[in-house]
C-alpha cells in the first residue's frame, strides 16, 4: 500500500507539472512535449489503478498518434518560434474573469468530488469487475455484447474524422501533371490512332 | 494520505480540469496551444471515468472512456486541419489575429 501511494503522488505530481507547462511555457514545442510527458504520466497511473489495456490505448494512441499529429502541425506551421507574450502587446480584458471562473470550477470539484465515498455493496450490476478474468478479456466480453453499437458508431465518427480532415486540407494544384484514370480508359482507337500514306522520301507531318 | 482511495485519483483530475480551462482562458500565443488545453480537460474526464470504474468495480466506465478516446482523437484531427486550412488562407494562428467573427 506505501508503495502504491508512493507511486502515485509521483506519477501524479508528473501530471500537474506537465499540464501546468503546456499551459505556460514559452514555444509551442516545448508545449507539445509536456503534453507528450502528461500523456505517459497518467497512463502509467491508468496502469497502476487496475485499467491495463486503457493505459496502453493512451500510450498509444494518445502518444503515439495524436501528440505526434501535433507536433507534425506545429513544425509544418513554422509557429515554433513564435514566442508568448502574455504581458507585452494589448491587454486581454478576459483574463481576470477567467481566473475567478477556473479558480471556482476547480474549487466545486475538489468540494463535490475530493471526499467522495462509496456506501458498502452499493453497486448491483451485471458488468462488475471480475476477478478472474484479464481487463482486456473482459472489456471485450462487454465491448462486443453490451455496447455492440456505440463501438460502430465510433468507427464511424473516426471514418467522418479522417474524410473531412482530407476534405478540409485537401487543395487544387494548377500547373501540376496528373494521371488522369477516366481519359485512359475511354480512349479508343478512332480518337488516338491516325492512318497516313507515307510517301516515299517525304516523310510524315506530325502536328500536334 | 497514505491511504490512496477514489477522493485522490478525483483530485487530480479536478486539478488537470482546472489547469486545461485556465490554459484556454490564460492563452496569447496560438490556437494549437488551445486545442492541447481541450485534450486535457478530455484526458481529466478519462481519469474521473476510469477512477470511478475501478473503485465501483464495474466496466462500463472503461468503455465510455474509449468512446471518449475516440472522439478526444477526431476532434485532435478535425480540428488541426481547421487550423492548417487557416494559416494556409491568413498565414497567422495568433489568438490575437483571429477576429474576424467579432467576437
Amino acid at each position: 500500500m506505501i508503495v502504491h501511494s508512493i507511486f502515485f503522488y509521483f506519477f501524479s505530481v508528473i501530471a500537474i507539472f506537465s499540464s501546468l507547462m503546456v499551459i505556460t511555457s514559452r514555444s509551442t514545442i516545448n508545449s507539445v512535449f509536456f503534453l507528450i510527458l502528461d500523456f505517459i504520466s497518467v497512463g502509467c497511473l491508468f496502469i497502476m489503478v487496475g485499467a491495463e489495456f486503457l493505459g496502453m490505448i493512451l500510450l498509444i494512441v494518445y502518444v503515439g498518434a495524436v501528440a505526434v499529429l501535433f507536433l507534425f502541425v506545429v513544425m509544418m506551421l513554422n509557429v515554433a518560434e513564435q514566442k508568448q507574450s502574455w504581458f507585452i502587446g494589448k491587454k486581454s480584458t478576459h483574463i481576470p474573469t477567467g481566473l475567478i471562473v477556473s479558480v471556482l470550477i476547480l474549487l466545486e470539484l475538489l468540494v463535490v468530488v475530493g471526499g467522495w465515498k462509496y456506501k458498502e455493496d452499493v453497486m448491483s450490476s451485471s458488468t462488475l469487475i471480475l476477478s478472474n478474468v484479464s481487463n482486456t478479456h473482459q472489456l471485450g466480453l462487454v465491448m462486443y455484447t453490451d455496447y455492440i453499437l456505440y463501438f460502430q458508431l465510433a468507427g464511424v465518427v473516426l471514418l467522418l474524422a479522417m474524410i473531412g480532415a482530407i476534405l478540409l486540407t485537401f487543395r487544387e494544384r494548377v500547373g501540376v501533371k496528373k494521371q488522369s484514370y477516366i481519359n485512359q480508359i475511354s480512349r479508343n482507337p478512332s480518337s488516338s490512332i491516325e492512318l497516313v500514306e507515307a510517301k516515299s522520301n517525304q516523310g510524315v507531318r506530325v502536328d500536334d | 494520505m497514505i491511504e490512496i482511495g477514489l477522493g485522490h485519483y478525483l483530485s487530480l483530475g479536478a486539478i488537470i480540469f482546472f489547469l486545461g480551462v485556465i490554459g484556454i482562458f490564460l492563452n496569447r500565443k496560438n490556437v494549437i496551444v488551445i486545442l492541447m488545453s481541450i485534450e486535457l480537460i478530455l484526458l481529466a474526464v478519462n481519469i474521473n471515468l476510469i477512477s470511478f470504474s475501478i473503485f465501483s468495480g464495474d466496466i462500463v466506465g472503461q468503455i465510455f472512456t474509449m468512446l471518449i478516446l475516440t472522439v478526444a482523437a477526431a476532434e485532435a484531427a478535425i480540428g488541426l486541419a481547421i487550423i492548417v486550412i487557416y494559416y494556409r488562407n491568413r498565414g497567422s494562428i495568433r489568438v490575437e489575429d483571429i477576429h474576424g467573427m467579432k467576437g
